[in-house]
Order: C-alpha cells, then structure tokens, then sequence
C-alpha cells in the first residue's frame, strides 16, 4: 500500500521525461485519496484487530508473547462450554435454516406457483429486523409460558422447549438468517441450465432422485455460501444471546469480561481470536469448496429451470407448507407489535389489553437513542459513500500501486466480527485522549460512528463498484477529449451517473448501521451516548420496560423497511434511467 | 440394440397462444439416419423434443415403435437426447456422466463399468473416464453426451444441433463420427439442424420444416433437385427464381419470363407454376445469344477460387451464374452485356 514519494520533481521537460515512469511517480488528487484511505483503513481496522491478535498472545502482566492465554482459556469448562455451545447452536442454526429455506426455494423456482411473489417478498422481512429486536417477542411466543406453548397445554396438555436456553438462540437466529440460504439456494436453482435437469429425465430419471443426483448438487454452491454466511453470522452474534440472557457463549463471554473485568483482561482477547479465526475458516471453507465450481449457468440452447405445474393436492400441500413457514418466520415481527401494542403480556397467549402508553413512553424516554442514531448512522453511512466512491473509482479506473490492496482491506472488515472490533477499539483508543473534549477516543461518541462506518463499508463498496462499472468509460474519455481535467469529469460525468448506485449505497449503510448492536455495545460509555439499539437492549432489561423496548423495536423496523424498499425503488429507477438513456 | 421407427400423426403443439407445429405427419424408418431441417424458430427443435418429452404436451400422436408416447414422461420413452449445450454435470466426473443412465436403471455397479467402458471406446474416449467434464474440450465433452445417451441402449437416438457449438473443422469430422456410429449401431437417429450441408452429407432422408409445418419430406437430391416449393427451393443452395407463365403448343411447353425471354421447357419438367428455378451451375454465361438464351447485364463478380461467381442482371431479376475456373477462361467484366445460356433439362417449375 506505501509507495514512496520522492519530492515531486519539477516539471523540466526532457530529464523527467526520459526517467523510467516509476523513478518519477506523478502524484495525482487520486494518489493523496488512495494514501488518505489506506491510512484511514489501517488505523481504523488493521491496527485494532491486529492489538486484539497481539494481547491475546502476550502475558497480562509482563507482556512477553506465550500461549499461557489460551491453555487458561480451554482449562476453564465455562469457555470450553461457551466454545462448543457457539459451535452447535451455528450449525443447528444453519441446519434450521436450511429446513426453511429449502421447500421455499424448491417450491419457488420449480413449479408455477402463484405464492412464488409471497415468499420472494415476505421471505426477506427477517432481514429488515435487527434479530436481538424480535428475540424478546419470540419469548412471549414461542417461551415456556408462552402463546404457542399455553395453547399446547390446554388442548394436549404438552409443552415444546422452543425457546429454553440454546433453542431459543437457535430459533431466533435461524428465523432472521434464512433469508441468505433462501436468496443463494433460489438464485442457484434458477440459474441451472434446463437441459441439465432433462438430460438425467431422458436417461430415466425424476422426482426426488433427479433432485438428489442432479439438481441439488448443482446448487450447492449457492447453498454453501448461503449456509456459511449463516453460520458465521451465529458464530459471531452478540445481541440476540444476549437479550435471551444466554451467557455461556463466545460472544456474550467476550462482552462480559470486557464489560465486568475490564480491557486488560486476557480472555476476551483470547475469545475474539477464536471469532476472527472462525470467520476466517467459514469463508475459506466455502471458497474452496466453490473453487472450480463455477457451474455453468444457462448454456447455449438452454434455458432456467422448466416449471411443472402442480397437481391440485400437492398444491394444497404447498400452500400448508409456505403458510406454516410464513407464519413461524412473521411471528417476531406480530410477536413485536403486540408486545408495543400491549398493557401487559404475562401467562397469556394475547396481551390483556391494547394501548398506545408504550409509545409515549418510548418517545418521552427515547429521543437521544434516535437522534444519536440519526447522527451515527448518518455520518457512518455519509463516510461510507465517499470512500466507497473513491475506492471503486481507483480499483476500476487508475492503476495506483496496491489499489486491489484496498478493496481487500475495506472488504476485510466483513471477517471481524462486531465485538471484536469493539474491543479493538476499546483497547487501542482509550489511551487516546481527544483535545477539547477531554475524554479517551475510546469513550467519544465519533467511535461508534466510525465503527459503524467501517462495519458497513463493505457493502457501500459493492454499491458503489457495481454503479461504476455502470459507467462506461467513453463518457469519462468524452468529457477529456473536450477538455475537462481528471478532477472536473470525475465531478461532472462519473459522480452523477453513480448517484442510483451511491444513494442505494447510502441508504443501505444507514438502515443496517441505525440497528447495529454488537460494536456498539462495546464503545456506549454513557446511556446520552447511546445509539436506538442500546436503547432497545436497556428497555428489555426490565419486564416493565418490555412494552416500550418493543415500540422502539418497531421504530427500528420501520427505519430498516423505509431503508430497503427506498434503496429498492433508487436501483430501480436509475435502471429505467439507464435503459432510456442507452443507445440501441 | 432394437430398432425402432417413429411415426407422427396430425401433430399440434403450441407456446400458450403461438402455435409452434401445426399437423406434422412424418414416418421414420427403423435404423433411418433422419435430419430436421430448417430455420431457427422453424420448430424442427420442438418437434424433437416432443419426440423427448419435453415441453408442453402436443395433440395428435407419437408412436415409437408402435407404442404411442404422447402421454408418457420423458423418463419411461426410452428414447436418447444429445443436448445442443451437451448437459454433461459438471459435478460428475466422465465414468459418472455415463454411468448415470444405467444406475437410474437399478443396474448393479459391477455390470456398470464394463457397460461405460465400451461405450467410451466406442466413442474412443475410455482414457479420459476418470476426468471432470469442464477438463474436456468441446469435441471430446461432445463424444461423452453421445456416449451417455447409446450407453442406455434407447429406441431411438435424438440429436439436438450437436454440432453447433464446435468449430468447422471439428464440425466435418464429428459428423462423420456421428455418421459412422450411427451406421455401426444401426439406431433410429433424428438429427436437428439448421445447415443443409450438414443434412446432406449425414441423413438418408430429411424433412424441411417452416412455420411449423413441414414443407417436404425425400432424400437430400430429391429435395435439392425436386423442391415441392419456393421455400424449399430457397432454403437448400443457391437459387435463381424467374417470374413468368408457362405456354404450351401441343405436347410442347415453355417458359415466357417477365420480361418476355423464352425458355423451352423438356418434356420431363412439370409445366404449372408462374416460377422457373434455375441453379447456379445449369446456367452458362455467354457472350454470343444462344437457344434459351436470356440477354443481361454483368452486375458483380466474385473470385471463387475453383469458380467465379457472376451476379447478372437478366430476366427480370438478379441471377447468380457460378462458371467453373481454370486459367485463361473468358473474364466477364462488371457491365459487360451477355447472355445466359439456361440449361431447362434440370429446372423446375413452381
């Protein structure tokens, strides 16, 4: 990423000139960017992640490097509880998921089903609430004195464990994460050539073997990055355990010992590399296994998958089938607005009554958390945009040295999970003092922003490299070849025709960081600092607090709603935009 | 292997409201080497795979071998489809791809193997059994499709453009290949196609489909020689159309073209029909006026090679002479007046 620059050479015609290009580097705007950025990535990312990597190898109290950390760690049976329960409760989670996602995409992409635009739609509402957010309602749902389980008791006098301990996490989790087998596992079905799925009809196959010899396996990659990103999203997860008052996992151990014991204890460390290095191990794991699949999509005198209609009883199944899931995947968010609705909700399967008490309360109570997560999630998602231009303006366009070097940095960001980020920043800034504010860096409400900002570069980044690849680069060379410098086109020509792509970037990064809870949760230093999703996790604290977390629950899936479908209706557009505007 | 015939009565078959076959009749002779030829949306493709199975459910009736598959899924008909695309799994290494049809058929792994092998020797690919099939290239990856489908010992053989994605010279070779096996196994094989030289040099008999309604069905001479129609006439070489009336003096009869040019007619030739078709090669380009000799202008020349082909003004109409090249031959330049000297033995009237 460093390239030296030597002062910059006058510009004497002919010595300059002669010199091979790398003697004399020309340092652009876009050089000073790209070293802006990288330093601004290596000081927000790398040295933080790597100062958690350091202090899990050193000795507490000499600081000499010794593995001594984690023996400690793997002698204490709480962490190796933690450790083997993190590790089932992601993999049932991907299990559950997948007995989700699988009859939805099957159905979907095989058989002309008019419930298809349903499960397209309503399959991904999960997504637009904050899992931490529904794990209280799913409580009064799902839990022992529950709705489900109080009818459970008076009709059969049973009762189902849903939510008891590790269940209740694995619920949760696979409820809300889904979505991402759904969309991969469906986008992997689709994309499987016709005469794939014929040829084994022709050579006298069908039903469930032509699914298990053919079709399956050539959606796999699709399922396994699906299920992967799953898994690590479990793996990694801080609020809804948390919320759940499950203690004895990875995550939740991290935020305590910090939270309790304070940054110079060894074990969150310690925790937080096992975190990174899982994330590491479940990508790695699905990029060796997609490697040299690249299946072929539709071939030459091909086409998708050919949709059979159903017969009447296997449609009725169907719709059995996709109702029941709709329904188990909706409850948090009907679970959510009784609870915001409710005056109280104890041992019955419905509230007692109805009330809007608890949005006043929320309101009266809750007007920081909002305007600071207008703030930080403002800022985040602004910051977001602009390095997110500028890096896939220099990875696309120039050849700087080390360009792709930014991109994979900015992308790295996606491999740290959020309480480890937090506590990286925890333990590199507190010794940072702000001047004029007075306080650590690590306790000033502009960390959490540019936590927030780094967690959710990565995806402004992919909106904004998809917008510029957009752009084609005869407009950029119009522009040049009719006089306008480097500086000016970029201003006038690429920045414009990027907006779609960068206001979706925007909006996305602003929806999903206004709900953000594991960094943040790690750099709150006072309840005026706090950000609407510490608000949410302080309310459920309390039973009496329920009623108003809930509403502000709400609010939160609202902002995350209004968030996608905007973003939604931008790509849209600009796409129209863009057909009209193209030359046929 | 059985050898089956395949007999298509009063075929329909449409896309929702586009009709795409409308009434097929065809009889394919056991052990026949048969080629659909035609257009692209023709529906020579579709009438293949509704052979197959494929596709929505057609009227009328399919009998392979006498039995009438209409109504039966593509995996009871035992008949086997070449995919255009090849369709090998790229998850399944070559002996897999092969194997896969006689496994769906419950046959004990052990009688498997020597089944792939010989089929792969006979495709003379059994060194590369143990490869993935993105490790192939097109050719190779073709021979393992046509491998997988003979290996199950179908009724019939459908191939679908098998060659279209393979380069020229690979493209010559293969369809002799094809030819070969074909003869050598003596399977009912329906090969789809839209280039005639492909037809011509593979199948015994070919159909020529248009609009979803075949227009002729004979061997590859009878239909370039006796095309039913001005399609077919069109769509199989090179053809030169001159509008005109047909007049007979007795039994003798002749062609009066537009622009009022007479060329007498054999006795042999059908006389109905206000179109003479002539082909390149029965037209001699001439300097002097002849019998049957049409007056015209050199419009274009094109250097062949082994002939020049002249593109003359004459008879109403553009017409395309092809004269065979050898050094010191008479050059007609462009805007040269000659005549064209038509031999009427051969031409048809339409």
């Amino acid at each position: 990423m460093s390239y030296s620059s030597p002062p910059p050479a006058k510009r004497q015609a002919g010595l300059a000139d002669r010199l091979p290009g790398w003697l004399v580097p020309h340092l652009s705007g876009l050089h000073i960017a790209a070293l802006l950025i990288a330093l601004l990535l290596v000081g927000l990312l790398l040295v933080p992640v790597a100062q958690v990597m350091i202090v899990a190898f050193q000795d507490p109290a000499t600081g000499a490097a010794t593995l001594q950390n984690f023996v400690d760690f793997f002698r204490t049976s709480l962490f190796r509880e933690s450790f083997w329960n993190s590790f089932y409760v992601s993999a049932m989670s991907v299990v559950v998921a997948t007995a989700i996602a699988l009859p939805l995409a099957y159905i979907t992409t095989r058989f002309t089903f008019s419930g298809s635009i349903l499960i397209q739609s309503l399959g991904f509402i999960p997504l637009i609430m904050p899992p931490f957010v529904g794990a209280v309602a799913m409580q009064l749902i799902f839990g022992r004195n529950g709705t489900v389980n109080l009818l459970l008791r008076d009709w059969f006098g049973i009762g189902i464990p849903f939510m008891e301990g590790l269940n209740g996490v694995i619920l949760v989790q696979s409820i809300h994460y889904f979505p991402f087998i759904l969309i991969n596992l469906s986008a992997s079905l689709r994309n499987i050539d016709r005469s794939m799925e014929e040829a084994a009809q022709n050579l006298g196959s069908h039903g469930i073997r032509l699914f298990r010899r053919v079709v399956f396996p050539l959606a796999m990659p699709g399922y396994i990055a699906g299920a992967a990103l799953v898994f690590i999203k479990v793996f990694d997860d801080l609020g809804t355990p948390l919320l759940l008052n499950v203690n004895n996992m990875l995550a939740p151990q991290a935020f305590l010992r910090i939270s309790s014991i304070g940054i110079s204890d060894p074990m969150g460390y310690v925790i937080s590399v096992i975190l990174v290095v899982f994330s590491i191990l479940s990508l790695w794991t699905s990029f060796l296994f997609m490697r040299g699949k690249e299946y072929a999509t539709v071939q030459k005198g091909g086409g998708g998958m050919a949709r059979r209609e159903l017969k009447p009883i296997e449609k009725a199944m169907a719709y059995g089938v996709v109702v029941l899931i709709l329904l188990l995947v909706l409850s948090p968010h009907i679970g959510l607005l009784l609870l915001s609705f409710g005056t109280i909700w104890s041992y019955a399967p419905l509230p007692d009554g109805y009330t809007l008490a608890n949005y006043v309360t929320m309101w009266e109570n809750s007007k920081t958390y909002i305007l600071n997560t207008v703030l930080y999630a403002g800022v985040a998602a602004t910051l977001d945009v602009i390095i997110g231009t500028a890096i896939a303006y220099i990875v696309i366009r120039t050849r700087i040295f080390g360009r792709q070097g930014l991109d994979y940095l900015a992308t790295a960001a996606l491999a740290v999970p959020g309480v480890v980020l937090g506590i990286g920043y925890l333990r590199t800034f507190h010794s940072i003092d702000v001047p004029l504010v007075d306080k650590p860096l690590a306790s000033w409400w502009v960390i959490i922003a540019l936590a927030l900002m780094v967690r959710r570069l990565p995806y402004a980044l992919r909106a904004c490299t998809a917008a510029l690849q957009q752009v084609s680069l005869a407009l950029e060379e119009a522009a040049e070849s009719l006089g306008a410098t480097k500086r000016r086109t970029i201003q006038k020509i690429v920045v414009p025709l990027m907006t779609g792509g960068i206001l979706a970037g925007f909006v996305t990064s602003f929806a999903t960081a206004a709900v953000e809870l594991s960094a943040t949760i790690m750099l709150v230093s006072s309840n005026n600092d706090a950000p609407l999703s510490y608000g949410i996790y302080l309310f459920m604290q309390t039973p009496s607090g329920r009623g108003a977390g809930a509403a502000l629950g709400i609010v939160a899936v609202v902002v995350v709603a209004i968030g996608t479908i905007a973003s939604q209706i931008i790509i849209e557009r600009d796409k129209k935009l863009r057909a009209s505007g193209e030359q046929r | 292997m059985e050898r089956a015939g395949i007999k298509i009565e009063d075929v329909h078959l449409s896309f929702g409201e586009t009709k795409v076959l409308k009434g097929v009749n065809l009889e394919i002779k056991p052990g026949e080497f048969f080629a659909f030829l035609g257009p692209s949306g023709s529906g020579k493709s579709t009438l293949l795979r509704a052979i197959a199975g494929f596709g929505p459910t057609p009227q009328g009736s399919i009998r392979i071998g006498g039995r009438d598959v209409v109504k039966l899924s593509p995996w009871t008909r035992n008949v086997g489809m070449v995919f255009q695309s090849y369709a090998l799994w790229p998850h399944m290494s070559v002996r897999e791809n092969v194997g896969f049809g006689l496994k769906e058929r419950k046959m004990p792994a052990r009688q498997i193997r020597p089944k792939v092998d010989a089929a792969l020797e006979l495709v003379g690919l059994q060194r590369l059994a143990e490869r993935m099939p993105n490790q192939l290239s097109g050719g190779q990856q073709q021979r393992i499709a046509l491998a997988r489908t003979i290996v199950v010992e179908p009724e019939v053989l459908l191939l679908d453009e098998p060659l279209s994605n393979l380069d020229a010279s690979l493209r010559v070779q293969m369809r002799r290949e094809l030819l070969r096996l074909q003869r050598q196994l003596g399977l009912t094989t329906i090969f789809v196609t839209h280039d005639q030289e492909e037809a011509n040099t593979t199948s015994d008999r070919m159909a020529v489909l248009d609009g979803g309604v075949i227009q002729q069905i004979g061997t590859p001479q009878e239909l370039y020689d006796q095309p039913a129609n001005l399609f077919v006439a069109r769509f199989l070489g090179t053809a030169n159309i001159l509008k005109g009336r047909v007049e007979s003096y007795g039994d003798q009869a002749r062609f009066v073209t537009a622009t009022g040019d007479s060329l007498s007619l054999s006795g042999s030739t059908p006389s109905e029909g206000g179109n003479i078709v002539l082909r390149p090669q029965n037209i001699q380009i001439s300097r002097e006026a002849g019998r049957n000799a049409l007056p015209g202008k050199v419009l274009h020349k094109e250097f062949l090679g082994s002939q020049i082909r002249y593109l003359v003004e004459a008879g109403g109409t553009e017409i395309v002479v092809d004269q065979s090249h050898s050094s010191g031959v008479d050059w007609y330049e462009v805007g040269a007046d000659v005549h064209l000297l038509a031999n009427t033995d051969n031409a048809v009237v339409l």
